[in-house]
């Protein structure tokens, strides 16, 4: 079949679905342009792909249009069923169908026959290429690790190999050293595949390893880096390709994950290296001191909590990994609904870090029909709690820690967390009295005006809601 | 140890040195509370009041004297014209007298008490720190009597404080000159843009004008250098030629403003002139003058203190009594103050008062402990806004040496990122920098966009990019038409694999999208 599209049409539809993405990121600003936003976003897709199909494809319609239906239908319907506590694993596991692609889209055009170079140019799509792979694959298995780690399907505990910055900095080696040998094969005019292989296998073991070395709480950041490097690998790709359409979207893409890790690392306090090193929480753990006598906690029953929040005029609430994983946000948002009728200032508070991934939160609170103007970050309530009545901590240790403001050896020192403790009153629901991920004990549960609600979050809130 | 809380025996005077209220919380630090029968009665509390806070009511002065250890007052021990009742008589060696008290000016009263063996604690000296600001008593009535200037102002004020536009024509807006924004300025300047007025303000102090405006006031700036803070917070003496060029800032003001409120005041010195009978002449009929320093001999030439008088068509209010005019709100703030000094020093709770020298704020604040007369206390080591050093100009290079190590790494940056780049485009074919540059480009633009995107949307963002990352499918389209039937097989699964990507991620974002609802 002929081209229908002329070239220049196809670089002006380019153009257009360039602009109609970062239109679609810059939507995002608010929720009330995000929706238009995913629009653009879908018209921009809709674009590039006509153009691409009527433009440039000459061939095997059938079979193309076969994979976009399949992979639509699939797609569309993991979209469906995907509960919202489970959007971490799924934007993980879709992150590593990007990096499955660059490795494929790589790979396909390294063995091309009718992809020709000389002299430098030869050379720079060799890197290119190579370099589209690397990413992909360490997207790939990266991805299938944080994947397996979200969905419990491997433990959550960082795996701590014996000299493992030395294995990682190996593993670098290896891969620039094979990466050197596949320039020198395919400038001699080989096709170079056996190193290229070699890397393909370095670079997932590298994201394997890099993954697992990283423990639950760090998922945040995790993610975000690997939505930063499935937007690199199709970068690398538009590269080898030659194709800005795919140079600027890995570019926006990759910038944004960028940004992501960067505040998530932030909101942590740590530098995004010793995130990426892992092992956190392991070493230093005994010097927390959880084995001090910090004094006596005070438990309460659902009827306390209720009575506490019925006669409280603002009330904090603030959802930590332990809500996601209880499934507690709808009856949250029934208590929250009951004490906004009776006049009960109800807000939420969000630490950037909270649960598995940026934003976490804010979409489970969404999903529970939470409106988003009583939901505000750390940064806009942290300074309100002198005047809240009560908080309500739900399934959160660390970011509300007070030995990250007051104790210069803990491990989360200078991490920023929300001062519940300057509140009147606070209530920690926690299934026991076991530390965080961080492994460090946490003095807010011992304070005088902190009441511990032990139990399931589900449960426990079940009871207060029947109490109010 | 038992607390004891006479009722005031100066002329007017109508607060209370300590509540109903406040009485509670004494007895919890483990008090006991004496209160003087009719103590509270000008400040509408009554006896029955105290006694059902726990208070034991004394019939007269004497009982209360006799029984207590602590005394407080809200007005220093004084005699009665009256009665000829002299308070410190009253007072016995080894009690612990509170109250307003003036050192700088009473040092025969101070002489007397230490004579007694009286500790006396002037809350008037508390000094102020960021720590003691909760017993800061001068702020409390200081904050009261600015509230009570422009309650005053407004009664004798024949017009609104607002501007209207009505059906029977249009009302022009009050317009206020609050000098001196201290603690009773600023509560001036907020009380009369409550009521409506346009409100400006002057003060010495520069750093005060954020403060001015975060009331909604107007600063007015001096054309002139000069930097008026001194110690402690307060003003000082400023130069010649800057009071010049103040008063001529007042004479224009003058002719064109409604209300005057005055609050200059410099601690130990008489207050400073600052509206001279020419400018009182200069006002439009009608208009007032509250004179807040007129019982250290006024800011107005013109004020009599204590008196409200007419003097060229301007009413000049020259009360000194200004916070004993709202005695219930101004004895609640001061016994507050009081209790937030007793609890601080009765650390154990137990009713037992420890006056400890070493502490800044209860050193500051004892004037007489036991025989020895302790004031003037040594300098305060911080103070609420610190003092700039008078050594400005020699302090001046250190925040450069600060600066160069953090300009050093944008530069580092910057020139290894611009070597590299050299380096890059002396070996790279001219397509290869243009598709860079796009690159480059586009890394900046995202850079931009994501900033600005809310962190409450950071998941539909990850979800979004997951989706447009996708288009790493045009690749695999490039491919598919290949001559070779693998690269086309692999090139259909690199298809259906994006494929899943895109659709799923744009349906996961929009779902998300469609939940977030105000």
């Amino acid at each position: 079949m002929l081209q229908i599209l002329p070239s220049g049409v196809v670089t002006v539809a380019y153009i257009g679905a360039t602009i109609l993405f970062i239109l679609a990121l810059g939507g995002l600003s608010h929720p009330e342009t995000a929706r238009r936003g995913n629009l653009f976003g879908i018209t921009g897709m809709s674009v590039a792909l006509l153009a691409t199909i009527f433009g440039v494809v000459t061939e095997n319609y059938a079979l193309l249009i076969g994979a976009l239906a399949i992979g639509g239908v699939i797609g569309i319907t993991l979209a469906r069923r995907v509960q919202m506590t489970e959007m971490p694993e799924l934007v993980a596991i879709l992150h590593s169908l990007v990096g499955l692609a660059a490795v494929l889209v790589g790979f396909a055009n390294s063995l091309d026959p009718s992809v020709n170079f000389e002299g430098v140019e030869l050379t720079i799509h060799d890197i290119e290429t190579y370099l589209g792979i690397l990413i992909g694959a360490v997207t790939f298995s990266g991805s299938v690790i944080a994947f397996g780690k979200l969905s419990g399907k491997i433990s959550g505990s960082p795996l701590t190999l014996p000299a493992r910055h030395w294995l990682n900095l190996g593993l670098l080696l290896i891969a620039i050293w094979y990466g050197r040998e596949f320039v020198l094969a395919s400038a001699s005019g080989d096709d170079g595949l056996m190193p290229l292989i070699i890397m393909t296998v370095v670079a997932l073991l590298f994201g394997i390893h890099m993954v697992m070395a990283i423990g639950g709480a760090d998922m945040p950041v995790v993610v975000s880096m690997l939505n930063s490097y499935s937007g690199w690998a199709a970068a690398a790709t538009g590269f080898m390709l030659s194709n800005d359409l795919l140079i600027v979207t890995g570019a926006l893409v990759g910038s944004s994950g960028a940004i992501l890790s960067y505040i998530m690392c932030r909101a942590m306090n740590r530098k995004f290296l010793a995130v990426i090193a892992g092992g956190f929480g392991t070493s230093g753990g005994s010097a927390a001191g959880g084995g001090e006598d910090q004094g006596e906690v005070v438990a309460v029953d659902s009827a306390e909590t209720a009575a506490l929040l019925e006669s409280a005029k603002e009330v904090m609430i603030i959802p930590g990994y332990g809500m996601a994983v209880a499934q507690a946000q709808h009856i949250v948002y029934e208590i929250t609904q009951t004490l906004r009728n009776k006049g009960v200032n109800v807000r939420f508070g969000i630490h950037p870090v909270a649960g598995r991934m940026p934003g976490h939160m804010n979409v489970l609170l969404a999903e529970a029909r939470v409106p988003y103007d009583i939901v505000f970050e750390m940064d806009e309530i942290n300074d309100d709690f002198p005047d809240i009545d009560v908080s309500v901590v739900i399934g959160a240790n660390d970011i509300v820690n007070p030995s990250a403001q007051t104790d210069p050896d803990s491990p989360i020192a200078g991490m920023p967390v929300l001062e519940v403790w300057k509140g009147k009153t606070t209530i920690v629901l926690k299934r026991s009295m076991a530390t965080g991920y961080a492994g460090v004990q946490n003095p807010l549960f011992f304070k005088e005006n902190t009441r511990m609600l032990f139990g399931d979050a589900k449960e426990s809130l079940d009871a207060v809601l029947k109490e109010l | 140890m038992r607390i004891g809380v006479p009722k005031e025996i100066y002329a007017g005077e109508k607060r209370v040195a300590t509540t109903p209220d406040v009485t509670t919380q004494l007895i919890k630090l483990g008090f006991d509370v004496t209160v003087e029968s009719g103590a509270g009665a000008g400040a509408n509390f009554s006896d029955s009041a105290y006694e059902e806070a726990g208070a034991t009511i004394a019939t007269d002065a004497a009982t209360v004297y006799a029984d207590s250890d602590i005394i407080l007052k809200v007005r220093g021990p004084e005699k009665s014209p009256e009665t000829g009742l002299d308070e410190v008589d009253l007072l016995r060696s080894g009690q612990v007298l509170m109250s307003f008290l003036w050192p700088a000016q009473n040092s025969e009263l101070l002489n007397r008490l230490a004579a007694k063996g009286v500790t006396t604690l002037a809350i008037d000296s508390v000094p102020r720190i960021s720590r003691a600001q909760k017993m800061d008593g001068l702020s409390s009535m200081a904050n009261i009597a600015g509230y009570r200037a422009v309650i005053e102002a407004a009664q004798h004020f024949g017009r609104f404080f607002t501007g209207q536009i009505t059906a029977a024509g249009k009302i022009p807006p009050a317009k206020v000159l609050v000098i001196g924004a201290g603690v009773a300025g600023l509560s001036a300047i907020g009380a009369a843009r409550s009521l409506g007025a346009i409100v400006r303000a002057f003060d010495t102090r520069p750093e005060v004008k954020e403060q001015v405006e975060s009331m909604d006031g107007e600063f007015l700036m001096l054309d002139f250098e000069e930097e008026g803070s001194g110690q402690g917070g307060y003003a000082k003496v400023m130069s010649k030629e800057f009071i010049e060029a103040e008063m001529a800032l007042f004479a224009e003001q003058a002719r064109d403003v409604d209300i005057i409120i005055t609050t200059a005041l410099i601690p130990g010195k008489p207050a400073p002139e600052l509206i001279t009978a020419e400018m009182v002449k200069s006002m439009k009929p009608g208009s007032v003058i509250v004179d807040l320093a007129a019982e250290q001999g006024g800011n107005c030439a013109l004020t009599v203190p204590g008196e409200v008088v007419q003097k060229h068509g301007v009413t000049l209010i020259g009360y000194t009594d200004l916070p004993s005019r709202l005695s219930a709100q101004s004895s609640q703030l001061y016994a507050t103050n009081l209790r937030h000094l007793l609890t601080d020093m009765c650390p154990e709770k137990d009713g037992q008062l420890v006056v400890d020298m070493e502490d800044e704020v209860v050193r500051g604040a004892t004037v007489v402990n036991g025989n020895e007369i302790t004031w003037p206390p040594p300098a305060p080591k911080l103070s609420a806004a610190p003092p700039k050093p008078v050594e400005e100009a020699a302090s001046e290079p250190v925040p450069e040496l600060e600066k160069k190590p953090s300009l050093l790494g944008p530069i580092l940056t910057f020139g290894i990122g611009g070597l590299a780049l050299i380096g890059l485009g002396a070996v790279a074919p001219p397509s290869f920098m243009a598709h860079f540059t796009v690159f480059v480009l586009a890394c900046f633009i995202g850079y931009m966009v994501i900033w600005n995107v809310t962190p409450a949307l950071h998941t539909p963002l990850m979800s979004v990019t997951n989706a447009i990352s996708s288009i790493i499918i045009i690749g695999a389209l490039l491919q598919i038409s290949s001559p070779e039937n693998w690269i086309v097989w692999v090139a259909a699964l690199t298809v259906l694999i994006t494929a899943i990507n895109i659709a799923g991620g744009f349906a996961v974002t929009r779902r998300m999208l469609h939940m977030f609802q105000k």
